[in-house]
């Protein structure tokens, strides 16, 4: 059984379609990477998945770990295992970083029937996962990305990603808005918890984040449907050719 | 949004649990409002006569002011009319006269207490909180007397310090607030029937937080408790309010007047958790809490903070102040005021600087929610004699959902050119997208608005004693049940 099977998913914004019809079976263990243009619905695909509520399943059918994963709320997602890795961050001014992702933690432990953490028990972990990010340990005590810099708040994203140890982590865009060096890190940091339980769902637009994080399949989705779906090296196709290319054999080309 | 704003409805539901009436006899007097009601009043206190006589000054105001319709229009507020010959001024449990010990006491009060949480029995010797605790009318026991008298301070009810310290009580009261100061006010200084008395002698830290614990039981009755610290030279004192009543369909008046006197050096910190029966999910019942409070920092270096956590009563109209008269006196005012379903709140303070190099600050949160409408209204005055004057006032008002409101009105006036005001306000709404945040996280649309808020507030729960931070932050959970829609 896969971990993740989208069956002909249709998904609205605002009553227009996005996603007609997504098809993808995702195994534990596997990491895909889900390409395409601008507007072509990669992170309605992520938002969808992470039970976003304004965004509207019209159609279809998804069964994650074997359960309705769309009658699911978005907390119950998540304590399900499901985490999105998010393409903008929200601030919650006041709530500090190392507070909120205990209480975090803390809900997806109850959920699991598990004791909660103490303070005195968290900080010796929250301290490892911050070295693997290189993140500063002051951060910890910052409110959440509030006044963090760009490339901050995504590797508190995955940092977030690390403590709560997801099945199935969605990384919508998370290389949007880092340089050079932030990207490496942030990549490497998401490589090193790949493991035979965890798939990783990557969004991207470019092909770099690919360097760090090879994945085992590629998607093309273009204007709401996956047009093509191959290995590593259709990234690097993809990153040659252009979109265009795609778009055209898909007989999708946008007329603008 | 309009799912989330569903679950947000859906949190707000949960029923006020101190809504509880507890049978004790009772002893009132006929209700309506005359010149012989407040003679009985000042009669069954026994008290002197300076104070029957000011209660009659107070009275002969309020008549002619009632006369003129000059009840206080002016708040961002709206209640039908309110018929003074209506309500009860005096209802007192019946007890034997003279309580030595918690013992006498009836035990269907000393029940309602435990219902409430409050360390009345001194059972909580280790919480280091003394408490006077005020039953509809009168003061019912005061805890720690003793151990606080060792140091001089003087904790007891209203009355009784009428009795024991009555040079005390003539030379401070209405000092601050006068019996012609306003509408209620005035209503209060006629018929005030009991509430606290402070006094920390000079030099003396208090070593303990002061409690008072106000409910409401009757049917029908107002409460107007009086309360009066006066912190002497080089003193210091914490002092904890809380209010609580039970669900009754009709509305309750509450005109309270708290005066706050420190003199050179001294400090006060006063803490308010109000949580009067708001009303039911339609805006009937509840509590008008209509309330006079302000503090005057006389000596030099003097500090008086007021912190409070709004979160009850239909309807809130109150504006903590400070008098800053002292050279180099501060005066702080740290609020959070939430209203939810039909509530309204018109709070905030005023700053008045007299004295050179006075500061103040304040920081004021608002949290509205359902139909809830919550104004700000702050004034800062800065007079021609308080040169080097400074103000920072911080503002911020938060939405919960699209049917409530949240309004501003702050008045600055400044007299002396060397004075330095900063003034900050935002408005801010919770957002779908901060929600669904917390929520991918795994936490419930209700924790995510309640941490929301939580950190929205936290700048005023730090400034509150700890275990009355615990107690503020749960209390605003509770109150916001339902407003997640």
């Amino acid at each position: 059984m896969s971990l993740l099977e989208i069956k002909n998913l249709h998904v609205s914004v605002d009553k227009h379609e996005i996603l007609k019809g997504i098809n993808l079976r995702v195994n534990a263990g596997e990491v895909h990477s889900i390409m395409g243009p601008n507007g072509s619905g990669k992170s309605t695909l992520a938002q969808a998945l992470a039970r976003r509520e304004t965004y509207t399943v019209t159609k279809g059918e998804v069964s994650y770990n074997g359960k309705d994963l769309l009658a699911m709320k978005p907390e119950e997602a998540a304590c399900d295992g499901i985490f999105m890795a998010f393409q903008y961050p929200v601030e919650i001014p006041g709530i500090s970083n190392a507070y909120f992702l205990r209480s975090a933690l803390n809900s997806t432990r109850k959920h699991r029937g598990l004791d909660e953490i103490d303070a005195m028990d968290f900080l010796p972990m929250f301290r490892e996962k911050l070295k693997l990010l290189d993140m500063d340990e002051k951060l910890m005590n910052r409110s959440v990305n509030e006044g963090f810099s760009g490339g901050e708040k995504k590797r508190n994203e995955i940092l977030q990603m690390a403590v709560l140890e997801p099945k199935l982590a969605i990384l919508d865009e998370t290389d949007s808005g880092l340089d050079i060096d932030a990207l490496r890190i942030v990549a490497q940091g998401v490589d090193a918890m790949r493991n035979p339980e965890r798939a990783i769902l990557v969004v991207t637009h470019y092909q770099r984040l690919l360097n760090y994080i090879v994945p085992d399949f590629v998607h093309v989705l273009v204007d709401g449907r996956i047009v093509r779906s191959g290995g590593p090296e259709l990234a690097l196709e993809l990153e040659e050719k252009g979109y265009g290319a795609m778009e055209a054999e898909a007989g999708h080309a946008n007329p603008a | 949004m309009s799912t989330n704003l569903d679950t947000i409805r859906d949190l707000a539901e949960r029923e006020y649990k101190w809504g509880f009436v507890t049978s004790v006899e009772e002893e009132r007097v006929p209700k309506g409002l005359n010149e012989e009601i407040i003679r009985v009043i000042s009669a069954k206190k026994n008290e002197p006569e300076f104070m029957l006589q000011w209660r009659l000054r107070a009275y002969r105001h309020w008549a002619s002011l009632e006369k003129a319709e000059a009840e206080p229009k002016w708040a961002n507020v709206k209640y039908g009319p309110i018929d003074y010959q209506e309500i009860v001024y005096y209802s007192a449990p019946k007890q034997k006269p003279g309580l030595t010990s918690l013992e006498e006491m009836d035990p269907e009060i000393l029940r309602t207490y435990e219902k409430l949480g409050i360390p009345i029995e001194e059972q909580k010797h280790l919480a280091g909180v003394a408490v006077d605790a005020v039953f509809d009318s009168v003061s019912v026991a005061t805890t720690f007397k003793e151990k606080l008298a060792e140091l001089g301070i003087v904790f007891c009810s209203f009355s009784e310090a009428v009795q024991k310290h009555p040079n005390l009580v003539q030379k401070y009261l209405g000092s601050v607030v006068p019996y012609s100061d306003n509408f209620f006010a005035t209503l209060n200084a006629a018929v005030f029937t009991d509430g606290s008395f402070v006094y920390v002698p000079k030099g003396v830290r208090c070593p303990m937080e002061l409690s008072t614990y106000f409910r409401i039981n009757a049917a029908n009755t107002g409460q107007f408790e009086r309360t009066l610290i006066v912190a002497d030279e080089g003193s210091y004192v914490s002092y904890l309010e809380g209010c609580t009543a039970p669900i009754r369909d009709e509305n309750q008046l509450h005109a309270a007047v708290v005066e706050l006197i420190a003199l050179d050096n001294a400090q006060i910190k006063y803490s308010t958790v109000q949580n009067w029966y708001p009303g039911d999910k339609e805006g009937k019942g509840g509590i008008y809490n209509f309330v006079t409070k302000r503090g005057k920092c006389l000596g030099v270096n003097s500090k008086i903070s007021w912190t409070q956590v709004e979160t009850g009563s239909a309807i809130t109209w109150k504006y903590p102040s400070c008098i800053l008269q002292g050279e180099n006196s501060v005066g702080e005012f740290y609020s959070v005021a939430l209203t939810n379903n039909y509530q309204q709140a018109d709070t905030g303070t005023k700053m008045i600087h007299i004295g050179k190099n006075t500061r103040s600050t304040i920081v004021a949160k608002g949290i509205s929610a359902g139909h809830g409408q919550n104004t700000y209204r702050g004034q800062v005055k800065i007079m021609k004699s308080a040169t080097g004057a400074r103000n920072y006032t911080q503002c911020d008002s938060l939405l919960i959902g699209d049917k409530c409101g949240a309004h501003t009105f702050p008045y600055i006036e400044v007299r002396n050119s060397t004075a330095r005001m900063e003034h900050e306000a935002s408005t801010s709404k919770i957002g779908e997208d901060q929600l669904f945040y917390l929520r991918q996280r795994g936490l419930t649309a209700e924790d995510a608005v309640s941490m929301i808020v939580n950190g929205f507030c936290k700048r005023v729960f730090r400034e509150l004693p700890m275990e009355f931070a615990v107690e503020a932050q749960k209390l605003l959970s509770v109150s916001l049940e339902g407003s997640v829609g």
